[in-house]
């Protein structure tokens, strides 16, 4: 009987439990979770804070979730070393588990850049786990005033589900837009008027020299006094236990199409991997939910005896604020094609007749025909490209590629 | 298993799988009632122009990728039927970035909606198939091969 042993409890580890169950019903998995609670949706922790959904309803996987599956789950329990050599883990109490397969689920942490005075706030948070959404929860009152130091997802998301429940937001970042990984300057400039619109204060273009208790000295000489501080600049996978055991570490861990890191029998998943972006043609970091669930699944089947390669994944995203809804999806590489009106946006990037990367503002019906269009890398000269530049549809194909794809098994 | 398929060279464009649709899930005893002078949200969707139109629902994919990316953990796949328990949907339309048929969309209350086939109203077979007069929609097994 095989032994399988994921390091994480988070989508990754799930997706990687539910990719060997696929397999192979009896091997004995066991699952080493820093986190003291069931498998939760972590990117839900903002709509907590919000109101739109709670704890319960939070659960990524029903309760018995891992009973069903036979795992032994080791819950609030760390790894904190991986012997390659003799297929072993240690975890923080010394206690040795041996693996035959191993997956490294262990996620990403957040990055706190090292401010000078940072010592000195007291009521200071990350955004990033359950913890730190009910920490955060505990603290938020009607007239609170809070920075959030980042202006990217994570910064943009907690800002929108603390809105009705504080006094003001001011959120700053060193990129002179909002959401610099994901949207262009022109498309960031909307969604930042809309953000202003609906409360929230920005200074970008700015960071932080140091911290006097409740009070921000910016770079640009100006001041905010605050009662809450939201750090969210960034992650940083949590590679080190690959690299300590002597695997190949970037800014993540590095993995093949079959999610196997450079080490014997070693697997890593989600956030804390870094496998293959078909949009980009390199290696790197997709910290994006799908991802993880996806690699963490490729990472199970291949470590229970079967054979799947995860090779066309991509950066997407599908994320709204105040109820103007966004998606991106690719790289923005190539020639680009905009439909805009009322202030909605749709951007197209073409390069070598394929569709590379796309921008949408307001206008995201059926997106996912653009994502497979950028997975799948169809030329564009076998769709009616004219049609697909106004509209994501199914009549961009052609009637035989309609009649596979809606009267066939699929 | 059965799934809904289509054909397209069938369909008159009539949308009454819409409507039907729209009313199979309202959960009200009286057509008119379910669905007069109100904005429908159907789970299928007719799709084309002048002479092309088909009509376009959950495929019920044997890989989901949707069940893979919902950020919620709400789409389900269950004896191949791909399942989403609205209680637990944020609206986030994850699924809409990634579902490659363009097959799902939010309700009226923005949150997300697919076709389960009718299997757990009271129709207990596809509406929308039912009610189409030119069988340009039709339920039915088919072989992964076919």
């Amino acid at each position: 009987m095989k032994r399988y042993v994921i390091i994480g409890g988070g989508v990754a580890a799930v997706g990687c439990i539910e990719g060997i169950r696929s397999i192979d019903r009896e091997g004995e998995i066991t699952v080493i979770s820093e986190e003291d609670h069931p498998v939760y949706s972590r990117p839900l922790i903002s709509y907590l804070l919000e109101g739109k959904t709670d704890t319960e309803r939070m659960k990524y996987r029903p309760d018995g979730f891992y009973k069903e599956n036979g795992c032994r789950v080791f819950c609030g329990r760390r790894a904190v070393s991986i012997n390659a050599v003799s297929h072993t883990v240690t975890l923080d109490d010394g206690a040795e588990t041996l693996y035959d397969k191993l997956c490294v689920a262990a996620g990403s942490r957040p990055f706190v850049p090292s401010f000078d005075g940072l010592d000195t706030v007291e009521n200071k948070f990350s955004f990033m786990t359950l913890d730190d959404a009910l920490a955060l929860d505990a603290a938020l009152f009607e007239s609170a005033r809070v920075l959030i130091v980042g202006a990217g997802l994570i910064g943009l998301k907690c800002a929108e589900g603390i809105r009705d429940r504080v006094g003001s937001i001011t959120v700053c970042d060193l990129a002179d837009r909002v959401l610099s990984s994901i949207l262009d300057s022109a498309c960031a400039a909307v969604v930042q008027k809309h953000l202003e619109q609906n409360g929230i204060g920005f200074m970008l273009g700015d960071t932080v020299q140091r911290f006097e208790d409740s009070r921000a000295c910016m770079k640009s000489g100006g001041t905010v006094d605050f009662d809450l501080l939201v750090l969210a600049v960034g992650v940083r996978a949590n590679s080190e236990l690959v690299r300590d055991a002597g695997g190949e570490v970037n800014r993540g861990i590095l993995v093949d199409e079959k999610m196997q890191t450079t080490l014997t029998d070693v697997y890593a998943a989600g956030d804390c991997a870094e496998g293959y972006d078909a949009a980009l043609g390199a290696r790197r970091v997709l910290a994006i939910l799908p991802n993880a669930y996806m690699q963490g699944n490729t990472a199970g089947i291949n470590m229970a005896g079967g054979e799947k390669e995860f090779g066309n994944a991509v950066p997407m995203n599908s994320i709204g604020f105040f109820g103007l809804h966004m998606m991106t999806a690719g790289v923005y590489d190539g020639e680009m094609f905009e439909d805009a009106e009322n202030g909605s946006i749709r951007r197209l990037f073409v390069k070598d007749g394929r569709l590379t990367g796309y921008i949408l503002i307001g206008v995201t019906d059926r997106a996912g025909i653009y994502t497979s269009l950028i997975r799948e890398k169809t030329p564009l000269d076998t769709v009616d490209f004219d049609l697909t530049k106004k509209a994501a549809s199914n009549l961009i194909f052609s009637q035989d590629i309609r009649r596979k794809k809606f009267g066939g098994v699929v | 298993m059965k799934r809904v398929y289509v054909n397209e060279e069938w369909c008159l464009g009539c949308r009454l799988c819409e409507y039907n649709c729209a009313y199979a899930n309202s959960g009200l005893k009286d057509m008119v009632v379910a669905l007069k002078d109100k904005k429908i949200f159907p789970r299928i969707r007719v799709e084309g122009e002048d002479r092309i139109t088909f009509a376009v629902s959950c495929r019920h994919c044997t890989d989901p990728i949707c069940v893979k990316s919902c950020i919620a953990g709400a789409i389900s796949n269950r004896d191949g039927v791909v399942r989403i328990d609205r209680n637990k949907c944020v609206g986030c339309l994850t699924c809409v970035l990634v579902c490659p048929y363009g097959a799902l969309a939010p309700g009226e209350d923005g949150v997300m909606q697919k076709c389960e086939l009718c299997l757990d109203n009271s129709c207990g077979a596809p509406a929308c198939v039912t009610g189409c007069p030119n069988r340009a929609i039709v339920y039915e097994e088919r072989s992964e091969t076919q």
